[in-house]
């Protein structure tokens, strides 16, 4: 089980009280009702699914029930780091090594 | 009375004895023996018939890495658990034991004759040999394998033990309790943090348990461990675990534990849990495995007392065991040297040492040879004799040359010690190969924990406390300990021995078909292993799949290494090239029930049950399982079926009144300024010129278009919304809220809070629902003009507060009662009471949906299934056409989603009244075309309606309100029945009966 | 039909509140785990600008540090995240009265019927919580007056250790049960 840091809590907490809420930084359009179908498949449809770093949503269900940002690496598992949501893609990562 | 192979004055153990049996014959044991020891002391080697071949085994090793000596423990009809090792099994007076795998007697295996048959079975011989006719492997192969397959008896009654589990926390935790870990925990324990050490074994000491040599502290190294681990019991600050076994080391320093309770207790109270799993956090891990000795691989090196020569020691120096009255020794580094002399000196005779080496020198070999232990360097033992038991063994110059057999009772060998990684790899560490002590260590590592002592390649007791001892001090400071004061033990003598060979001994090399075992739970010799290579399995991972080297329940502890040298040696290839086997968890099998710890039984899954649910129970009511929660099905009468209480209830509801708990519908308050704002954008349907006092059916869309909750939402105030969602689906719907307000809304001013089990929900539905509710209710004006149709006050009933909605999801005058759920019962009694003067019945759920179903109310899930827009539903009048934006708009804009031709919701009626559809059948328009036909839709909901006196049923039928009228046809296995598509309401087309 | 209008009618009767295993209790060596009796509580959101308002109304100032708690006068407030507090009165007053008298931007709902109380108190209590719940709970890391929403097996809880032997379990009422009961094994298995 991952201990994942919550950037409200600010502590890692257990992945039990922790759910995945899918790809990070996918803005829904203020004026959703006018996007084309291009536009709207993009924003609705279309995911990285990286191998390697990705940007991600989680919810600290059990805990804060906040919904937060995170960035985890698929190949290794592991947590970057996290921060709240609302808060920009962060320019560099910390120790990032590529 | 002592058993025969007890050595008066040796070992360890206190003369209280235990009877067993072992195959129905009784024996005398000693408290504190393993059943090896015990079964060993009595002179029974023969424990067990081998996997494949059935060959006569007995036991290998004295601990956790033995392959052979698996039994079945019985304590009752339900306690009957294989596969256990019974070098591991501690005894216990009434213990009973049998052997595995033979038929009719241990003694005498039918199956034996798979080893005379051995050519069939070499390596890949399954997957060779059952290939042809494909057929056959299902109905001939496959039976007739799985029948001969597997070890022991699984039980065939529930697991009558429970088990227990927790989780722990420290900020060191030490895996092993030899003298490495025992050092380890000492020096962290010190500093003051939080130390757990755990070691699999009953007692701990590791290898001191057989290691005469050692003395530390000026004490017996065996004698020393008790002191130290006796003092770090009396700290605060550290928790010991014996019997209890590491299995697993997952991310961030999470390793599974499992503690083995009370298999070695004679009568375990109830109240003890059989195993007790350990979920541990640790900020520093320390793991001191130790090292596990192998065998050397020659010619029927399989054959009962054939034994490890540290295994020997252990029996002997620890359980006052002699393993034989005759022993040869057979080694290929110092340590079996070790013990021949403990054996000599306990009066045991040594046949003679065979030594693999040249001309080796040092202590233990001049102390062998002062003893007068006949001693020869440059041999190899080519063959052991015998069947059941060890007879003879054949010794052979290892470049060749004459032969000479020496009887002997037992064999004690080692071909050198491996340490024990199986942890360090789980962790994702990467091992290292020595070359020059040709052994895998730790190498680079993943996690925040460091190897000590043999586990790490430390040979020598003084070097391995040294290690540990640093290395606990320095966890323990890493993860926050103050500095301890430096009491490390003080060794004052110690063994110490490393090298050794890998791979075949001379005389099973490369050139022979003997049958020299590398792994012996699995029946590989190293035959086997060339012929995988030759074969074509060149990666290591292949060969182990495809002679089964290394697997099943001791993962190949002892075999690995062997494996992999001969391997190695078969691809020409040095052996770090060729690599490990990955280690995977368990260590060690773990029980399913330590896994499934407390989530058994009632606490498999939370059982929710309303606040009415004990009146609905006392009345008879047969519940279902709705989600997590129970609910009243329907409400029999003696004498009644389902489909008469339905029936009955349906009725009674339409032309009197019902009671209907609907405390399990999803409810939200949603509060604040923007709470119509955020309403708006999450429901299709328009709320801000709802006016307070007033209800609406809303409908919550995904953002893909189709329909995903809905329900009747009540507006208490201007800035606060009572929303109701379907039952299961209320855990996902306010995640679904929450996530557009705190992601894609944030900017409004409004929260949500689940309320769901604040109200018990009492449905009163029916044309005289308004006489019973009214003479309880105050502070509401229940007249049509007041609370028309789809309105909400607030004020009191029976005294306590209540949310009256009046609304309907059957189609006649109705109400939702809404009270704190602790008064749910005893209003719902009230309302029962004065019920019952009007002839009211209760109803449940079927009715409800049989109600529903007359009404054309659609259940979301049930009538839609995730690929169902409003417009399919129906439900077109639910969006507001003038909104820009809800969740779902753009979706439901989607060309296929505004195509034509899409499933639509229609009623269907059978042309045959009586018939009742099945749910999920499927519609097709013309009953002669050619299978496979072309389906155009299925039945979503049907009943038998009472009220409508015929069947009545809802099905998404492809352009389906284009068809009215139309004939549609439901093939069935026993005939089509034929259906006309018709409009959904089937009861009161003009909705009169909702002011009734 | 009954065209006749009901006329809204003062009613004497007050019913029996039945609180969810009222009076359930287990002792196990080590630790004893019981119901709790009913309490007032809200569910109560705010911004920052609104706390020092809602705390003069309460009469606490609410945490605003994660995971912390304040009581006062048989009222405690709960972080639960960062705009949100679970407030529990036992002293029989009424925090939602109070919070009704706020005018600065605030949620209070009313919560009292959906929680319900399990104290787990003894030298035990510590790990008969940790039989389902991942969180440390040493004193050091979960000290007196820590609260956290957590996870205990398969349900949510609010846990708050209210003194260094007992915690508050709170959890919705359909899951008493089955908290009660992992917590009754637990309890048996803790002194072990």
């Amino acid at each position: 089980m991952l201990l994942i840091r919550c950037p409200y809590c600010e502590e890692e907490r257990p992945e039990l009280e922790f759910r995945n809420a899918g790809e990070a930084h996918i803005a829904r359009s203020t004026n959703i009702a006018g996007e084309s179908d291009d536009d709207f498949e993009k924003f609705f449809f279309i995911r990285s699914n990286p191998k390697g770093v990705i940007y991600e949503r989680w919810r600290h269900i059990h805990g804060c029930a906040r919904f937060f940002n995170a960035v985890r690496d698929t190949v290794t598992d592991k947590f970057v780091m996290t921060y709240k949501a609302g808060e920009p893609k962060p320019a560099k990562l910390p120790g990032a090594s590529k | 009375m002592n058993a025969a192979f007890r050595i008066p004055g040796a070992g360890r153990l206190r003369q209280a004895t235990a009877s067993f049996s072992f195959d129905d014959k009784s024996y005398v044991g000693i408290d504190g023996d393993t059943l090896a020891s015990a079964l060993l002391a009595n002179g029974v080697h023969l424990v067990g018939r081998s996997f494949k071949y059935h060959r006569p085994r007995g036991f290998l090793s004295a601990g956790a890495e033995e392959p052979n000596a698996l039994v079945q423990i019985v304590r009752d009809d339900a306690r009957k658990t294989p596969n256990v090792r019974a070098t591991v099994q501690e005894l216990y007076d009434g213990l009973t034991a049998h052997s595995q795998n033979r038929w009719p007697s241990l003694a005498f295996d039918v199956g034996a004759v798979n080893d005379i048959a051995s050519p069939l079975f070499s390596a890949g011989f399954y997957y060779k040999t059952f290939m042809w006719p494909k057929s056959a492997w299902k109905n001939l192969y496959e039976p007739k394998i799985r029948a001969a397959a597997g070890l022991g008896v699984s039980p065939d009654r529930p697991d009558p033990d429970h088990y227990a589990a927790r989780y722990a926390h420290c900020e060191v935790l030490v895996l092993g309790g030899g003298a490495a870990g025992i050092a380890a925990a000492l020096a962290a324990a010190e500093t003051g943090v939080r130390v757990i050490l755990a070691d699999e074994q009953a007692e701990f000491g590791g290898s001191l348990r057989f290691e005469s040599g050692a003395k530390i502290e000026g004490e017996d190294g065996f004698a020393w461990a008790q002191g130290a681990i006796a003092k770090l019991k009396a700290m605060d600050n550290v928790h010991v675990l014996p019997r209890t076994t590491a299995f697993g080391y997952y991310a961030q320093n999470f390793v599974g534990l499992v503690e083995r309770v009370s298999d070695h207790l004679k009568s375990p109270g109830r109240e003890l849990a059989r195993e007790r799993l350990w979920q541990v956090r640790a900020r520093r891990v320390v793991l001191a495995t130790g090292a596990i000795e192998r065998h050397m691989v020659f010619a029927d090196n399989d054959r009962p007392g054939i034994m490890l020569a540290s295994a020997a020691r252990t029996y002997l120096n620890h359980y006052g065991v002699a393993v034989g009255r005759n022993v040869g020794v057979y080694t290929a580094n110092d340590s079996a040297y070790a013990a021949a002399i403990d054996l000599k000196k306990a009066g045991v005779n040594v046949a003679a040492i065979v030594d693999l080496r040249d001309n080796p020198t040092g202590p233990v070999i001049d102390e062998a040879r002062a003893l007068g232990i006949e001693i020869n360097f440059g041999r190899a033992v080519i063959r052991a004799g015998g069947k059941l038991r060890v007879s003879s063994m054949t010794v052979q110059p290892k470049n060749g040359g004459g032969e000479r057999t020496i009887p002997v009772d037992a064999i004690l060998m080692s071909a050198g010690w491996t340490p024990s990684v199986h942890l360090f790899s789980q962790s994702r560490g990467k091992v290292a190969f020595n070359e020059e002590t040709r052994r895998f260590v730790p190498g680079t590592y993943a996690q925040d924990c460091v190897s000590v002592g043999a586990c790490n390649g430390t040979d020598g007791l003084a070097a391995t406390i040294d290690e540990a001892y640093a290395a606990g001090a320095k966890a323990a400071k890493d993860a926050g300990g103050r500095a301890g004061k430096s009491a490390k033990p003080k060794v004052d003598a110690s063994e110490s021995w490393s090298r050794g060979m890998l791979g075949a001994a001379p005389g099973a090399g490369p050139d022979t078909t003997v049958k020299a075992f590398v792994d012996f739970q699995n029946d590989v010799t190293a035959k086997d292993i060339r012929q995988a290579v030759h074969e074509g399995m060149h990666s290591i991972e292949h060969v182990k799949r495809f002679t089964t080297n290394g697997m099943a329940t001791d993962q190949g502890k002892t075999s690995n290494m062997h494996g992999l040298a001969i391997a190695a040696e078969t691809l020409g290839k040095p052996i770090p090239q060729v690599g490990l086997t990955t280690f995977r968890a368990p260590y060690t099998p773990v029980t399913f029930g330590s896994i499934v710890g407390h989530a058994r039984g009632a606490l498999f899954d939370p059982t929710r049950r309303t606040a009415i649910h004990p009146w609905a129970a006392a009345q008879g009511a047969v519940f279902e399982d709705v989600g997590q929660w129970k609910r009243a099905w329907y409400f029999p009468k003696a004498g009644e079926d389902m489909h008469a209480a339905v029936d009955r209830e349906c009725v009674t509801v339409r032309k009197v009144a019902g009671l209907f708990d609907a405390s399990t519908l999803g409810k939200i308050e949603v509060v604040g300024p923007d709470a119509a704002k955020f309403m708006e954008l999450l429901y299709t349907n328009p709320w801000e010129k709802l006016e307070p006092g007033r209800c609406r059916y809303g409908i919550m869309l995904r953002e893909d278009g189709f329909i995903y909750d809905d329900g009747v939402v009540g507006r208490l105030a201007p800035d606060r919304f009572h929303v109701t969602t379907t039952t299961g689906g209320a855990p996902r719907v306010m995640h679904h809220m929450e996530d557009y307000l705190q992601t894609e809304f944030p900017h409004l001013n409004v929260w949500l809070t689940s309320i769901t089990e604040q109200w018990a929900v009492i449905a009163v539905q029916g044309p005289k629902s308004r006489d019973i509710i009214a003479p309880l209710v105050e502070g509401i004006d229940m007249s049509d003009e007041a609370l028309p149709h789809m309105s909400v006050r607030e004020g009191k009933i029976c005294g306590v507060p209540t949310r009256l909605f009046r609304m309907s999801f059957t189609g006649e005058r109705g109400f939702e009662v809404n009270v704190p759920a602790d008064y749910g019962e005893a209003v719902w009694e009230a309302l029962w009471a004065e019920g019952q003067k009007h002839g009211t019945c209760a109803y449940g759920t079927e009715t409800m949906h049989v109600l529903r179903a007359e009404k054309g109310y659609i259940i979301v899930g049930q009538d839609t299934d995730g690929t169902v827009t409003p417009n399919d539903a129906g439900l077109d009048w639910a969006v507001g056409k003038k909104k820009t934006d809800f969740v779902g708009i753009r979706g439901m804009a989607r060309a296929d989603l505004v195509a034509k031709g899409r499933k639509q919701l229609v009623g269907l009626k059978t042309k045959d009244p009586k018939v009742v559809l099945e749910e999920g059948a499927q519609i097709v328009d013309d009953p002669k075309q050619a299978i496979p036909m072309k389906m155009i839709g299925h039945v979503t909901s049907s009943y038998w309606s009472e009220n409508c006196g015929r069947s009545i049923a809802l099905a998404l039928v492809a352009g389906g309100r284009d068809r009215m009228g139309q004939t549609l046809y439901v093939p069935m296995p026993n005939g089509t029945i034929e259906v006309e598509v018709t409009g959904m309401v089937f009861v009161d087309e003009k909705g009169e009966h909702l002011n009734g | 039909m009954a065209k006749a209008a009901a006329k809204t009618k003062v009613v004497e009767a007050s019913v029996e509140r039945r609180p969810a295993l009222a009076g359930r209790a287990l002792s196990a060596p080590g630790v004893k785990v019981e119901m709790l009796p009913p309490a007032e509580r809200i569910s109560l959101r705010a911004p920052q600008a609104s706390l020092a308002a809602l705390s003069k109304a309460l009469g606490l100032t609410l945490p605003t540090k994660p995971k912390t708690s304040a009581a006062k006068g048989g009222r405690t407030a709960l972080w639960l995240g960062p705009d949100e507090w679970l407030v529990i009165d036992e002293a029989g007053n009424d925090p939602l009265a109070d919070c009704a008298k706020v005018s600065a931007l605030h949620s209070a709902v009313g919560i009292s019927h959906r929680n319900v109380a399990i104290s787990v108190t003894g030298p035990a209590a510590a790990v008969t919580v940790n039989s389902g719940c991942p969180q440390d709970l040493s004193l050091g890391a979960f000290p007196v007056g820590t609260a956290s929403r957590t996870i205990l097996g398969k349900a949510e809880i609010v846990l708050l250790r209210s003194a260094e032997d007992t915690f508050r379990v709170e959890c919705w009422r359909s899951f008493s049960d089955y908290v009660f009961t992992l917590l009754s094994e637990a309890a048996s298995d803790a002194a072990n």
